[in-house]
């Protein structure tokens, strides 16, 4: 025992573990970390923050992010990004107002929304790999583009008001004090959980973000993985317009406008890497709820609106700063690995 | 193994079909002949060194073999059958393994994960291969015996090999190959950029596999390495085989003028 003390000490080691795998431990844990910071501080600044009304309210105001940082994290591990969700979200909700001025019935209004997320996503997916284009940030924000207006001129500008009572249950309908669509997100939360984590698509998800040619040497179906990931990305995008349209009751063209850039901060604030293969469903769960957070309780505190984008923009700094340091603490693990073995 | 089983099982591969036969094999890139004509022949229990200088055609020929590119013309023959290696995952199904240069390996993933990546063992059949449910367990359970087999040690199983060093991550590419190649493994420059003792450890272990009966096709500028572990060294220049000589100390230097080619 004391031998092995002594024999940790010598090669710098902290009760038996490497100081670069502690360091790496708490990286990994570093969103939900600063999470619990931030919470804190803001429960001890207001009051009124941990009432069960007030998480409820963050919650219900944070769904919709939530479900595109779902999406967006697939997107991301297979070194990818999503611009269009905020206008696919914008284009599902102002067809699904539309269809409902036609067609009295809430499941056909849900299925043309997710449909024409779906749509939207597919296209996406499709011209990426089949039109060898170079990066997907060029199609998507092609389709952002795109999307936004043909929002804008089906719906001739102007929000459509009315959609069905179980879309607007979904969006702002209330369980007690919790949200419907947080169930909705906790369901969403637990496939993708399983997708990416039990299942061999998920496997192969992690794989191409990991070393696309390796996979496509190990006969991994690489385009297929790559369509399919913005597919649900745009499927997401449908479900977020669902959570919008309920939550106002209209579905608007302005719908949406910079979601894509919460989504993808929630999914670098959950430590998704943006080189691909790394992040978790948790993690960018976590990242979404730090969005609302941070926008509600500095609400709260009325704190002024303008400053909110320039804390979220320092959290997302930190995030990709500790991304920074985990690879130098992987390095010298790497090196340590080397000696030792 | 006895010396006198290991004469027996020589002399049974020696009789037997080679693992591979490559015949009259070309290939173009455009206007660049990258191969024009070559044959090669392999056979279990045997480690067959491919040497030549860049650009000789030697990386075009195993891209070939392994399915990643095809050939314009010429026959391949595995164990005496005639094979098509249309695909990266023919190439797998008829038994050939590679380990590539750039190292195809997964540094997101575990050892585990990189050893079964595009072949996962999962269920139920009756589901399309995607949507099957990880069987994790025996991926691990058997990546951890071939790992114990072949004398790689890993200190934790679940470290992504990102995180390990260049001489492990080697050993467990090689180590990959050896656990599902039936027939060939090709490894392409296996000691590159890896330390002396970290080198010593792969050349050990491709020699293991050659015991194991594996044909072995190695790519290699280190001539030390080639003069240990090849029974056969091949020389390859623009595209063509050049030569073909037994490695031994006092032609050591033959070999190197049939690659840099200084009798032209």
């Amino acid at each position: 025992m004391v031998r092995a003390t002594a024999d940790n000490a010598a090669r710098g080691r902290i009760g038996g573990y490497d100081p670069p795998s502690v360091g790496l431990a708490v990286i990994r844990i570093g969103p939900v970390l600063m999470l619990v910071v931030v919470v804190t501080v803001i429960s001890f600044l207001s009051p009124v923050f941990l009432t069960t009304r007030n998480v409820g309210n963050v919650l219900g105001q944070t769904a919709a992010i939530a479900v595109l940082a779902l999406a967006q994290l697939m997107v991301i591990l297979t070194r990818g990004i999503d611009l269009s969700v905020g206008s696919t979200l914008a284009l599902s909700a102002v067809v699904g107002a539309m269809v409902f001025e036609s067609v009295q019935s809430g499941p056909i209004v849900i299925l043309a929304m997710l449909a024409t997320g779906t749509a939207v996503g597919a296209v996406n997916g499709a011209l990426y790999v089949y039109g060898r284009l170079p990066h997907p940030f060029i199609v998507t924000l092609a389709t952002l583009s795109a999307a936004r207006g043909l929002a804008l001129w089906l719906s001739g500008g102007q929000p459509h008001r009315g959609m069905p009572d179980i879309v607007q249950a979904l969006g702002g309908g209330l369980l007690g004090w919790l949200p419907y669509s947080t169930f909705l997100v906790a369901g969403l939360a637990l496939l993708t959980l399983l997708l990416t984590t039990r299942l061999v698509w998920g496997r192969w998800i992690y794989a191409v973000g990991g070393n696309p040619e390796g996979a496509r040497r190990a006969a991994i179906p690489v385009k297929g993985v790559l369509i399919s990931v913005y597919v649900l990305s745009g499927l997401a995008a449908g479900v977020a317009g669902v959570i919008t349209a309920g939550r106002l009751n209209a579905g608007s063209p302005t719908f949406g406008e910079l979601a894509e850039l919460d989504a993808i901060a929630a999914v670098v604030i959950g430590g998704a890497s943006f080189l691909g293969g790394r992040g978790n469903v948790a993690n960018a769960l976590v990242g979404a709820l730090m969005i609302g957070v941070i926008r509600n309780g500095m609400n709260l505190l009325n704190v002024d609106a303008f400053l909110q984008p320039i804390v979220i923009g320092v959290v997302i700094l930190i995030a990709v700063e500790l991304d920074v340091i985990r690879g130098r603490l992987e390095e010298r693990f790497r090196v340590i690995q080397a000696v030792r073995s | 193994m006895t010396a006198a089983a290991d004469v027996r099982m020589t002399q049974a591969h020696m009789n037997a079909p080679p693992a591979l036969t490559v015949r009259g094999a070309t290939k173009r890139f455009g206007a660049v002949v990258a191969l024009d004509g070559v044959d090669l022949t392999v056979r279990r229990g045997e480690v067959l060194a491919l040497l030549g200088d860049n650009g000789a055609g030697k990386s075009t020929l195993i891209k070939c073999v392994s399915g990643v590119h095809r050939f314009d013309s010429g026959s391949v023959e595995m164990n005496g059958v005639p094979v098509e290696v249309t695909s990266p995952a023919v190439a797998r199904t008829l038994g050939i393994e590679t380990v590539y240069q750039d190292l195809a390996l997964f540094d997101n993933l575990d050892p585990a994960a990189n050893f079964y990546a595009g072949r996962e063992t999962a269920g139920p059949r009756w589901l399309p291969r995607g949507l099957r449910v990880l069987r994790r367990g025996p991926m691990v359970e058997t990546t951890a015996d071939v790992l114990k087999r072949l004398q790689v040690g890993v200190a934790d199983a679940r470290t992504t090999v990102g995180l390990m060093s260049g001489g492990q991550r080697q050993a467990i590419a090689v180590a990959r190959a050896a656990a599902f190649a039936t027939n060939v493994v090709i490894l392409d420059e296996p000691t590159a950029a890896l330390g002396v003792r970290e080198s010593r450890r792969v050349l050990d272990l491709i020699l293991r596999l050659r015991d194991e009966g594996h044909a072995i096709v190695v790519i290699s500028h280190a001539m030390d390495h080639v003069m240990e572990i090849a029974d056969k060294a091949v020389v390859m220049r623009r595209g063509r085989m050049v030569g073909e000589e037994i490695p031994r100390p006092e032609n050591r230097q033959k070999i190197v003028s049939l690659i840099v080619g200084g009798d032209d």
